[in-house]
């Protein structure tokens, strides 16, 4: 077998990769400046809930972003991308205008690439791990940018590849969840032969990438497109199915699955228990963002209602958070606040939903924490109660722990309040497994390879991490997948 | 695909359609329920399932005219397929030999109510059940009820049928008489509350069912949220059934309450839209 180093230094080795190298000197590469992602205008954007903020680069932008990579001979990115890809590759098939080849080198270790380029926080992975970031001190390469950029070029292009699969070995396995943990695991399992069904609880796939992430963010339709190559490849989708509920682990034994994956997610919202949180008119951001993106609830030909604030408050600094303010803002808002009890520099959503919640308006109330809610006599919020905080010593987390400031309670005008300080593990998987090890938080339990404590039983994303990225959900699922591979060929 | 295979109007409002449902008509426990979309553009309506044919692989679903998604709901004939149906939800009822079960049912809670007292006397106990609505053709599968039921009290408002009066007047003449071990009622959040006022009057232990907004039905929304003992708890995967002496029944109706003008616009230009195509 040969080392991921072995195989990047072949493929790095070949003729035209070598050849490109020597187009431009390292000086005529390093000058280019940093390509600017194209996006609609905020006033324009906020009057719809599903028009994509960023639009994609050119391919005279993608090519010419493409060109500033070095084509490093130890390329750090790589070790920054959860699920691998070849980075380098890709992107120096973008800059000799081979599009196509580019995209297959995505899909062959991530199943949504159209996905990943743009909901990654490449900041923190990738770009974090560039050669321009680390040595030169530089903006790094737009890999992000330049992976959604490939996939969409050949998505609009028609002629979409199918990624290669080992020849069928009838053997059957699960995928419970359909959001990208499960996905990923798919993708994998399908390519190593297996006979891959996914069950989904609700009527649409996707999980987290369809009920959770906003259109004007990630384009449904763009998720469409990915799930249909996984169908391309022979996945099996089933809806509306609960395993545990809707058929036991034992059903489906009996059925002939030999294995199965775990990545349900983190489904259940938290509150912050305080006073009024119950009110109407105070409700969990995955309520609101399912409503409206799951549910259509913004237009009128749906018949799901959501509810629509003049002064909408929305509690945390997450990337949830964001999709949610943004969304109260293209839904009518006059006044959209992100109340977060830490600073500007812990938030921990994307400085992309940052920069985009700015520049349509979006009020920041940073150090800041909701400690009551009051309201009217229908019981709908009306008026917020908040405490201000300063920052004192580091937590476990290494970031500043917040402190209430004395005495310090402001109360604002609220009629609408989304909560989303975070989200724990859906229970139901484990509750019908008594012989499951979870954790006190109730996380299942997983060793490195993914495998849990009962032998069949692998899981990953957020129904072990607890409330993580859609890119770490996916390195889970193809790890899952290598290790169940090796168990299930023993 | 769940295809209507037989429906019938028990009254106006109120429609009872058994569904092709195989694998939920296995899993099902007393006090499960499901969520079902009518069509593509539809809500996600939850329901609980009244009974199952395990056999013929059908589930019997019971809804009442409330708003758009029921109105559609009821106007789905035999033949027809719903968009999406999944379950079995929620937690079972917790059934075992408890002695004399009280089980009072108000208006359509009294379909939920039917697997739970047919489990209860299936487990050896002696079940009386007290059915109300507020008139005759509002009591709903009365024969069903008693075929499980030592004794069927009917309760209602305007004295049609049955006696004149609320369940808890009927309820409270059964715990004069006789020793009750334990009670569950199921209906109008309204009635849930004074049932359980009496039934706590009286130190019998009380379950209640709830039928609060939901989306998702998984715990992934917590439009359900109910306060029980103090503690934020989902209905979805925390309950249907609480222990009623513990619920915060207020809060419940308020938060019933919580699309009220959304569903009721919604409501009244559906109404308006059927009303011109008429």
């Amino acid at each position: 077998m040969t080392t991921l180093a072995e195989y990047l230094k072949e493929r790095r080795d070949q003729e035209w990769r070598a050849e490109l190298r020597k187009k431009l000197k390292g000086k005529e590469r390093t000058n280019i400046p940093r390509v600017k992602m194209p996006e609609v205008d905020p006033n324009e954007r906020v009057k719809f809930q599903n028009v994509e903020v960023n639009l994609g680069l050119s391919i005279e932008q993608a090519q010419r972003e493409a060109s500033r990579c070095m084509d490093c001979v130890n390329p750090t990115c790589i070790e920054g991308c959860p699920v691998q890809i070849n980075i380098p590759e890709f992107v120096k098939n973008i800059e000799r205008g081979e599009y196509g080849q580019a995209a297959s080198n995505l899909k062959l270790t991530s199943a949504l690439p159209a996905v990943c380029g743009r909901v990654c926080p490449q900041e923190k992975q990738c770009e974090e791990q560039c050669f321009y970031t680390l040595k030169l001190k530089k903006e790094p390469v737009a890999i992000g940018y330049l992976e959604r950029f490939a996939a969409d070029w050949e998505r609009e292009s028609g002629s979409v590849s199918v990624p290669e699969c080992a020849t069928k070995n009838g053997i059957k396995v699960a995928a419970i969840g359909s959001g990208p943990s499960s996905l990923s695991f798919a993708g994998d399992m399908i390519k190593l032969g297996y006979d891959v069904t996914v069950f989904e609880a609700l009527h649409e796939i996707g999980g987290v990438l369809k009920y959770g992430i906003p259109e004007f963010r990630l384009p449904n339709a763009t998720v469409d497109e990915e799930l249909e190559n996984l169908k391309q490849m022979g996945v099996k989708f089933e809806t509306n199915f609960i395993v545990g509920r809707t058929a036991s682990f034992d059903d489906l034994e009996k059925e002939g699955y030999k294995g199965f994956f775990v990545g349900s997610g983190a489904g259940l919202p938290r509150f912050m228990n305080i006073p009024g949180e119950n009110y109407n008119g105070i409700l969990s951001s995955n309520e609101y963002l399912t409503r409206v993106n799951l549910m259509g609830a913004a237009d009128d030909k749906f018949d799901t209602p959501v509810l629509r604030g003049k002064n909408v408050a929305v509690i945390g600094g997450g990337n949830t958070a964001m999709d949610s303010v943004r969304t109260a803002k293209r839904l009518g808002a006059e006044r959209s606040i992100i109340v977060y009890r830490r600073s500007r520099v812990e938030m921990p959503a994307r400085v992309e939903e940052v920069k985009h919640a700015e520049e349509e308006g979006i009020e920041f109330m940073n150090l800041a924490n909701p400690v009551e809610y009051f309201a009217d006599e229908n019981g709908r919020v009306n008026r917020m109660r908040v405490q201000y905080m300063e920052l004192g010593e580091p937590d476990a987390s290494g970031r500043r722990r917040p402190v209430p400031i004395e005495g310090s309670e402001k109360d604002i005008d609220v009629d609408l309040v989304i909560v989303a300080v975070g989200v724990s593990p859906n229970p139901l998987i484990p509750a019908c497994l008594p012989d499951l090890k979870v954790s006190r938080w109730g996380t299942i339990e997983v060793g490195d390879n993914m495998q849990s404590s009962i032998p069949v039983i692998f899981a990953g994303g957020d129904i072990v991490r607890g409330g993580a990225t859609v890119i770490l959900a996916m390195g889970d699922g193809r790890n899952a997948a290598q290790s169940m591979h090796e168990y299930l060929s023993k | 695909m769940n295809r209507i295979v037989e429906k019938e109007f028990f009254s106006e409002n109120v429609v009872k359609l058994v569904v092709e449902a195989p694998k939920i008509a296995k899993a099902r426990k007393p006090g499960n329920f499901i969520i079902l979309r009518v069509s593509k553009e539809g809500e996600r309506i939850p329901l609980t399932i009244a009974s199952a044919d395990e056999d013929k692989g059908t589930i019997t679903l019971i809804a009442q005219k409330v708003g758009v998604s029921t109105e559609k709901l009821a106007k789905m004939e035999v033949g027809d397929s719903l968009h999406d149906l999944v379950g079995p939800l929620g937690k079972a009822t917790e059934i075992h030999k408890v002695g004399t079960i009280l089980a009072c049912g108000g208006g359509v809670g009294v379909a939920p109510l039917l697997p739970i007292v047919e489990g209860y006397k299936k487990a050896g106990n002696r079940v009386i059940s007290v059915l109300a609505a507020r008139s005759k053709d509002l009591i709903i599968l009365e024969d069903e009820i008693r075929k499980w039921s030592d004794e069927v009290i009917v309760m209602t408002d305007d004295g049609s049928y049955g006696k004149k009066g609320l369940v808890t007047q009927g309820a409270e003449e059964i715990i004069n008489r006789e020793k009750i071990d334990e009670c569950i009622a199921i209906g109008p959040a309204i009635m849930m509350k004074f049932t359980a006022l009496l039934t706590k009057k009286y130190n019998i232990p009380t379950q209640a069912s709830l039928n609060s907004i939901m989306v998702d039905g998984t715990g992934m929304c917590g439009a359900c949220r109910v306060t029980v003992g103090g503690k934020t708890k989902f209905t979805c995967v925390d309950g249907p059934e609480f222990d009623a002496h513990q619920i915060d029944f207020d809060e419940m109706l308020m938060r019933l309450g919580g699309y009220s003008e959304e569903e009721k616009k919604a409501y009244e230009e559906f109404m308006n839209r059927l009303n011109l195509q008429a």
